[in-house]
């Protein structure tokens, strides 16, 4: 019995099969076969079955036409490649087809597609149809050695290493040497670590503060022209910044929605007071992980992040009614000037954005 | 052969061999032998669609400009004229309209990079359900599971590169993603950006990452990756003459290399036509990364979306005490999430060697059926993978099909503990039942639908008794039986010290081969067939 052989029935998966010769042919040792005569086992290994002959083994005339195939297909392979470059060429890099299911798509980038796909994947098919087709290795057996080495091997080898082990004289006295070494090369690693130090300023009060102070205008995100507060009509949201920040850090935390509701339908007191006759700002940027607050539903009055689904009530302080965001939206204090134009009373009273730690 | 080529070969390996010893080194090499089965291709998927990443990448950095100083667009792309933007995502749109072959260079890498991931992803599964990552080929195992993650990494870099305004969106989840981690992760998102979001620094650091560190580690860990399958030969499946102590296939030359090399064209031939017919990623459609911008129905690429759908469906839990603020909302979908699947992904075989006791080396494959509670766990984690996934995209599906976007991710909520358990216990029962089928196969053969009329006016149907192939392949498995207890106390009253674990390591032992579909014996074959009473 096998030692792989432990449900005990006499046939282990390699309980039929004895020793093969190094890399031999099977169809010259049917060690297999002859193995399972010799038992009663009904599962025992009935051994390699014979080699079948392929039809181009046996026949030249199939031998002769695999052979053209797969020189043909190289020779096909050879015409795409030409024809890759007359496309670069010949074909107008601004120059579109209409293909069925595919669309309009651009003539150049298909011509390139197809002539390149074609080339490689008739080398590929060739190489492989003349592998089944023509190459006339047999299968061949080879032994699987047991990935221990042998005993005397394992042996030699302890030795050796104790021999080196006992020269190095590290035995003796090994934390004065050993230890000391072991430090330094953990302190010879680490130390340059602190050069990282300069991959960026300290966070200090940054992710706290946005472009926003007293009286810093609110202009369109995109004209950077000022809003005029009775210009926003009641349903309006309109995507804001303060007026000349171009930045895109500054922008990434200062952007905000301006939206205008009916001021009896709020229920938040806090908003009303942070609003001007209807109007609020709140931060465009998401509490949850950042993305900007795109979607808003004037049915519902809800405000939805297309990133993670936060949904937000603007008819109460923005807070969340939906989705993995924690936190209601930052609002941020408006008022107008003496033109008539919205301007903010200064900063957000929280950080916008994602939680970070130090947040609090 | 030719003489001329014979003697070209002869004189290239004599040159080397005095110099390098070729030829002791390659001798047993040239003719190694390589079992066949289609499932041995999809590693091979993995590799070839990673030197189409390579070829093309090389080629896309000569035109490509890792900046993300600002420039005002004057391309032919007449839509963005005028647009101030990034040089990362001006020479992006250079590559795609105004250098020739440009564009399908950019389309080939982006397709192999989505059929690598998924190579990997379905080479892993091909390995975890066959039993290939049994001893000794743990230790190839854990190798695999970090290229899948480095994958996704590199993925995750090489997406971010254009930087479009998709691109920009999953760098600032990422930064969401960086800051919820305590303690250090505001700093570790400040350093990595160098400064506030989005800064000016993270393009050409994610560039040196992409096509430099990254990629380092990946080729050097695929090299490891092959010389492991190279020095422990390659798994095989059950078969007649098929042993645990041989291997039978075609060898190394010319028939694997034919095969293999042949197949590198293949991939790279598809990913070619995809590049020509499937518009990928049209980045020119998003344009420049904006904060305050986003388009409805923004996804990932594919294996982004499992942590897509974790974001998603994480209810808000935030913690916020002692001046600190810990978002559990974000940090257990994106970081605690995966970072334990991916863990226990990797240090199953350990745990699956523990339970079982099994220290023997392993070199025929398992099928699935024959281990029915790991094929089982399989099933559920592909369907915990699976319903994380689906729920990234949950404003598709609930477009799509006109749902409710929230109910779906309450059914994504609910199923992820639901689905997992349903999984295993179908699995299993469905294992179960193949394994008494090839039972059944083995002792009564195949029906052959002939009903015969007995003298006595019996009808019986026909069977035809399996073939000597069948039935050794059928049994060529081991059934397993849990492991004993040993005597809580020895023979002097002492308790086994081990005894808690040894406990544990029963409980489990019973789990996994408690239900087990026994193998025929020879005497119940025997008393079957010699009856001739087939019925």
């Amino acid at each position: 019995m096998s030692r792989y052989d432990t449900d005990g029935d006499g046939h282990g998966p390699d309980g039929a099969n004895g020793s093969h010769g190094h890399a031999v042919e099977v169809s010259e040792t049917p060690t297999g076969r002859h193995a399972a005569r010799l038992t009663d086992d009904p599962f025992a290994d009935p051994g390699r079955l014979p080699h079948e002959p392929r039809r181009t083994d046996v026949d030249a005339q199939a031998r002769r036409r695999a052979e053209r195939q797969v020189a043909t297909m190289f020779g096909l392979s050879t015409l795409a490649a030409i024809g890759f470059v007359v496309a670069f060429v010949a074909i107008d890099k601004d120059a579109f087809v209409s293909l069925p299911l595919f669309g309009e798509i651009g003539a150049q980038n298909l011509a390139f597609g197809l002539f390149l796909g074609l080339s490689l994947l008739l080398i590929g098919t060739g190489v492989i149809h003349w592998s089944r087709k023509l190459m006339t290795s047999p299968e061949i057996v080879e032994e699987r050695h047991s990935l221990r080495s042998p005993e005397p091997d394992r042996e030699s080898a302890a030795a050796a290493v104790k021999e080196g082990a006992e020269e190095s004289t590290l035995g003796r006295r090994p934390f004065l040497i050993g230890g000391s070494l072991v430090g330094a090369l953990g302190a010879a690693t680490v130390a340059p670590l602190i050069t990282l130090r300069d991959l960026g300023p300290l966070p200090e009060k940054k992710l706290r503060h946005t472009a926003w102070a007293e009286q810093h205008q609110i202009v369109f995100e995109h004209s950077n022209l000022p809003i005029r507060a009775v210009d926003v009509p009641i349903g309006a949201m309109i995507t804001a910044k303060p007026k000349d920040v171009e930045d895109l850090n500054e922008l990434a935390k200062a952007v905000i929605l301006i939206l205008r509701l009916e001021p009896d339908q709020i229920q938040n007191a806090r908003q009303l007071e942070l609003g001007y006759e209807g109007i609020f700002a709140f931060s465009k940027i998401c509490t949850h992980v950042g993305c900007p607050i795109g979607l808003y539903e004037r049915e519902t009055h809800h405000l939805l992040c297309p990133c993670h689904q936060s949904t937000f009530d603007v008819l109460n302080g923005a807070r969340v009614i939906f989705g993995p965001a924690a936190r209601s939206l930052p609002q941020l204090p408006i008022n107008v000037d003496d033109a008539g134009f919205l301007v903010a009373e200064g900063d957000f009273d929280q950080p916008v954005g994602p939680s970070f730690w130090e947040r609090g | 052969m030719s003489s001329t080529v014979e003697k070209a070969a002869g004189g290239v390996g004599n040159y080397f061999d005095e110099r390098v010893r070729l030829a002791s080194a390659s001798k047993s090499l040239i003719r190694k032998v390589f079992p066949e089965h289609w499932s041995f291709l999809l590693g091979e998927i993995a590799l070839w669609s990673f030197v189409v990443l390579l070829i093309t990448g090389t080629w896309l950095t000569f035109f490509f400009n890792p900046s993300m100083g600002e420039v005002v667009y004057d391309g032919s792309y007449q839509p963005l004229r005028g647009v101030r933007m990034s040089e990362a995502y001006a020479s992006t749109l250079d590559i795609s309209f105004d250098v020739r072959g440009g564009l399908i260079m950019r389309q080939i890498h982006h397709w192999a990079a989505l059929i690598f991931v998924a190579a990997i992803c379905i080479h892993l599964l091909r390995i975890f359900f066959t039993g290939a990552f049994r001893k000794p080929r743990e230790l190839n195992w854990i190798i695999g599971n970090v290229l899948l993650t480095l994958a996704l990494l590199e993925g995750f870099a090489g997406y971010s590169l254009p930087d479009d305004l998709l691109s920009g969106t999953g760098l600032r989840i990422a930064e969401g993603v960086l800051l919820s981690i305590p303690l250090v992760g505001t700093y570790a998102s400040f350093f990595l950006f160098g400064g506030e979001f989005p800064g000016e620094a993270l393009i050409p650091r994610l560039f040196a990452i992409h096509i430099l560190l990254i990629p380092g580690l990946i080729l050097a860990l695929i090299t490891v990756h092959l010389l492991l399958v190279f020095a422990q030969k390659h798994t095989q499946w059950p078969g007649p003459g098929k042993t645990e102590k041989n291997v039978i296939g075609y060898p190394f030359l010319p028939v694997y290399v034919a095969k293999t090399g042949g197949f590198f064209f293949i991939v790279f031939g598809v990913s070619a036509l995809l590049g020509g017919l499937a518009q990928i990623n049209p980045i020119w459609l998003y344009g420049p990364y904006n904060p305050s911008q986003v388009s409805a129905g923004s996804q990932p690429d594919w294996y982004i979306g499992f942590l897509e759908g974790a974001l998603r469906a994480m209810p808000n839990w935030e913690i916020t005490a002692w001046g600190h603020t810990l978002s559990l909302n974000v940090l257990i979908p994106s970081l605690i999430v995966p970072g334990i699947f991916f863990t226990l992904l990797a240090l199953y075989p350990f745990v699956e060697q523990w339970v079982t006791g099994d220290k023997r080396e392993h070199h025929l494959l398992q099928r699935p059926r024959n281990v029915p509670v790991r094929t089982g766990l399989g099933a559920a984690g592909i369907t915990f993978y699976g319903i994380l996934w689906l729920n990234g995209g949950n404003d598709l599906i609930a477009h799509q099909f006109h749902l409710s976007l929230n109910s779906i991710t309450w059914f994504t909520r609910i199923f992820i503990f639901v689905g997992p358990v349903a999984a295993y216990l179908i699995t299993k029962r469905i294992c179960l039942g193949l394994a008494r089928r090839d039972r059944e196969k083995v002792l009564h053969g195949r029906e052959t639908g002939i009903i015969r009329r007995m003298p006595t006016g019996e009808y019986l149907e026909v069977h035809e008794p399996a073939p000597a192939e069948e039935r050794f392949v059928l049994t060529a498995h081991e059934v397993q039986r849990p492991r004993e207890l040993g005597p809580a106390v020895d023979e002097n009253g002492v308790p086994n010290p081990n005894g808690r674990k040894e406990k544990l390591r029963a409980t489990l032992s019973r789990w996994y081969f408690g239900d087990r579909v026994e193998k025929p014996t020879a005497e119940e074959y025997e008393a079957i067939t010699s009856g001739h009473g087939h019925h």
